[in-house]
């Protein structure tokens, strides 16, 4: 395969495909699979693959899907599944079992706004309402990072020192239905990248108890062991982006992504594709002379604390904008990097985006014009950008 | 000088229990913390008998089968167990059997859950997996009630049954889950007395060789919810059977129904049945409707059997 006109669902399922032929040598490529708008397409694609040793689950829920993909992974196969939105919310209890009995499935989560009222457009708080259920969390802005980030978080999630889910998130719609050139590599350089699985735990026939009763002190050893795990995610993710572009000749992004911040003491803080606006009006800040940058927070578990506290250090002003809402907060991830701005750094929260409205350049001017204009931070604002 | 000689163990219950020549260890251990008269235990040495040398791996979803495997590290089971969440036995096993059929392996994988996994939480993944034909067998314990719980009512508590969400019996019959099963057309669908230990080992035998989705049904008295004595769990399931309110039959590709004990129909071994456990008290069971009820039911299957209609009427 080479540079492709394809959409992100596509982007994700023909790098699963590579990924799961990667592991024919070993135990085999398994998926549990159901529908929902708008990731659909994705598991559509995997089902019209045939593989040399490999088997597609068509279930009856989300709940199941992740529970065929356990069941795979107990069994030391290569698992993957995606999901979106109220899928997500119905997958929840296994969303934890699958982090809990430590299994290193992958799963593409198209953002989309959870519901009723329907919604299928964009928004973070399905993924984001899972960031505790143990997972590797990133997020993506466009559809070759999809692709890309899809193979790595195979590779980080099945890595010795973690052994941990992932899920790959990508904004519905902006991204899932969007065609854009996509390079997926030939799968030689796909086996050389992603070694066989030979999951350490998997089930045998020694008589054993998976996830049965774990008393309170053993479940304070799991529990430190699990954080222990998401801490070495760090490393791990250098070391991948090392391999991914020696492998691939490309590059994978880092943690944080950094744009134009060297001297900017007004920063914006987003993720997944709200971020390309913000650098459209960084670009035009920076025109007129103003030090404006950006950071585009990529992994959101484990949450990249000393980087983005490294990253704050200096900066007077900081506009958070979150596509999600926990009512009653406001952005999570205003809340979750609030703190690690410098003492007396004016921080404060943007809802914008919300129910995968349109956000453009002009709303992120009116953002950068009232975090400037401001004497101190207040409460979380709304900003309204309409379809 | 002595010589060693080669231990031959005595058949206890004509060669039903454990012996050696069965398993290396049983699947259920000795020394587990299960209640006395426990029929879910007694349901694990008629499984574990029949299992014999296969290789096999279990899925247990949320139930009094998972407490009993007691705390980590430790294991009361000498077979790998898969601890699912509750509704989710049957899509993990799916899982696993995929793993094994791709990688040439013969191991058998089972689900063991108890009736509030198989007949509420976990009724769509089972049905789904019997769709899809998974080669699995499912094992449905039935003690009709969360006993794990406490004892509250599921959609297997017979009617007129005290438990501690009908405080004043339930209001509903017992859904008919074997029919329900059966109607998926699979391989095999049968219903097991733990009092009829030739007819049990049998089918289980036959479930575990078979490829597909099984599903087995076994009565299993809890006299921890049932108010009974622990003593006469297996003298229960016997009532159960001759009064003719357990029917024990099986089903092969959902259409050849055939009856393996025919009943006697005794309105005394019913009388015995309700009045021998104290989850009945309560609820005033009529035992006439209850006859009337039991002889319908009957009728019914008859005419699924083939077996002439007039044998239906008493």
């Amino acid at each position: 395969m080479s540079a492709e006109l394809i959409s992100a669902n596509h982007a994700a399922a023909l790098a699963t495909i590579l990924a799961a032929r990667a592991n024919r040598t070993a135990r085999g490529f398994g998926s549990g699979v159901y529908p929902i708008t708008p990731q659909t397409e994705s598991i559509e694609r995997i089902c019209e693959e045939t593989f040399e040793k490999g088997h597609v689950v068509r279930v009856e829920s989300e709940h199941s899907a992740m529970a065929v993909c356990m069941g795979f992974s107990l069994g030391g196969l290569r698992a993957f599944t995606a999901s979106s939105s109220n899928g997500l919310a119905y997958m929840a209890e296994n969303v934890f079992a699958a982090a809990f009995y430590r299994l290193p499935i992958v799963m593409m989560a198209v953002n989309r706004t959870l519901g009723p009222p329907w919604n299928i457009w964009v928004d973070h708080g399905d993924t984001l309402a899972l960031r505790d259920a143990g997972w590797i969390q990133l997020y993506c802005e466009d559809n070759q990072e999809v692709a890309d980030s899809v193979l790595a978080a195979f590779r980080i999630a099945e890595d010795r020192r973690v052994l941990l889910p992932a899920m790959v998130c990508q904004d519905a719609f902006i991204l899932s239905h969007t065609m854009m050139m996509t390079d997926l590599p030939p799968q030689a350089e796909v086996d050389a990248f992603l070694p066989p699985l030979d999951l350490p735990h998997r089930v045998t026939a020694r008589p054993l108890v998976v996830g049965g009763l774990d008393p309170p002190r053993e479940t304070e050893v799991h529990r430190r062991q699990h954080q222990e795990a998401m801490n070495a995610v760090f490393e791990v993710h250098e070391e991948v982006r090392g391999e991914f572009k020696r492998v691939f000749g490309r590059e994978l992004p880092p943690a944080i992504v950094p744009y134009r911040l060297d001297d900017a003491e007004t920063i914006f803080v987003s993720m997944g594709t709200t971020a390309a606006t913000v650098r459209q009006v960084v670009d035009a800040a920076r025109a007129r002379g103003e030090k404006v940058g950006s950071l585009r927070i990529r992994m959101f578990r484990p949450f990249p604390e000393a980087l983005l506290r490294a990253a704050f250090a200096g900066r007077k002003r900081i506009a958070v904008l979150d596509r999600d809402l926990s009512p009653g907060l406001g952005g999570i991830v205003f809340s979750e990097v609030r703190g690690l701005a410098d003492p007396g750094a004016l921080v404060q929260n943007y809802m914008i985006g919300l129910g995968g409205g349109d956000v453009r350049a002009e709303h992120i001017e009116r953002i950068l014009a009232d975090v400037r204009a401001r004497e101190r931070a207040g409460a979380p604002e709304f900003v309204e950008v309409g379809g | 000088m002595k010589t060693l000689q080669t231990f031959e163990p005595e058949p206890a219950l004509g060669g039903l229990a454990h012996t050696p020549a069965d398993r290396p260890e049983p699947i259920l251990r000795a020394g587990n913390t299960n209640c006395g008269g426990c029929g879910m235990s007694i349901g694990w040495q008629l499984l574990s008998r029949a299992v014999a040398d296969r290789p096999v791996q279990l899925v247990i979803p949320a139930s009094c089968s998972i407490v009993t495997a007691g705390t980590y590290p430790f294991s009361a089971y000498g077979a790998p167990i898969v601890a699912s969440t509750f509704a989710s036995a049957a899509a993990v096993a799916s899982g696993l059997a995929h793993a094994a059929r791709l990688n040439g392996e013969k191991t058998r994988v089972l689900c063991w859950a108890g009736d509030g996994g198989t007949y509420d939480i976990g009724f769509a993944t089972i049905s789904a997996a019997a769709e899809r034909n998974e080669d699995i067998l499912f094992i449905c314990y039935d003690n009709e009630i969360y006993g794990n719980t406490g004892g509250q009512r599921s959609s297997a508590t017979p009617q007129n049954a005290w438990t501690t969400t009908t405080p004043g019996g339930k209001d509903v019959p017992k859904k008919d889950l074997l029919g329900i099963m059966a109607a998926h057309r699979i391989p095999y669908t049968a219903s097991v007395s733990m009092a009829h230990l030739d007819d049990a080992h049998r089918k289980l035998e036959h479930a575990l060789a078979t490829p597909g989705f099984r599903f087995l049904h076994l009565l299993a008295p809890c006299p921890t919810g049932w108010k009974s004595e622990p003593a006469e769990s297996v003298s229960l399931v016997r009532m159960a059977v001759d009064s003719g309110l357990y029917a024990v039959y099986e089903v092969f590709d959902g259409n050849r129904v055939r009856i393996n004990i025919d009943p006697t129909m005794s309105d005394s071994a019913l009388e015995r049945y309700i009045a021998s456990q104290g989850r009945f008290r309560k609820g005033h069971a009529d035992l006439k409707a209850l006859r009337g009820e039991i002889d319908a039911s009957w009728r019914e299957l008859r005419a699924r059997a083939g077996w002439a209609s007039e044998e239906a009427t008493r």
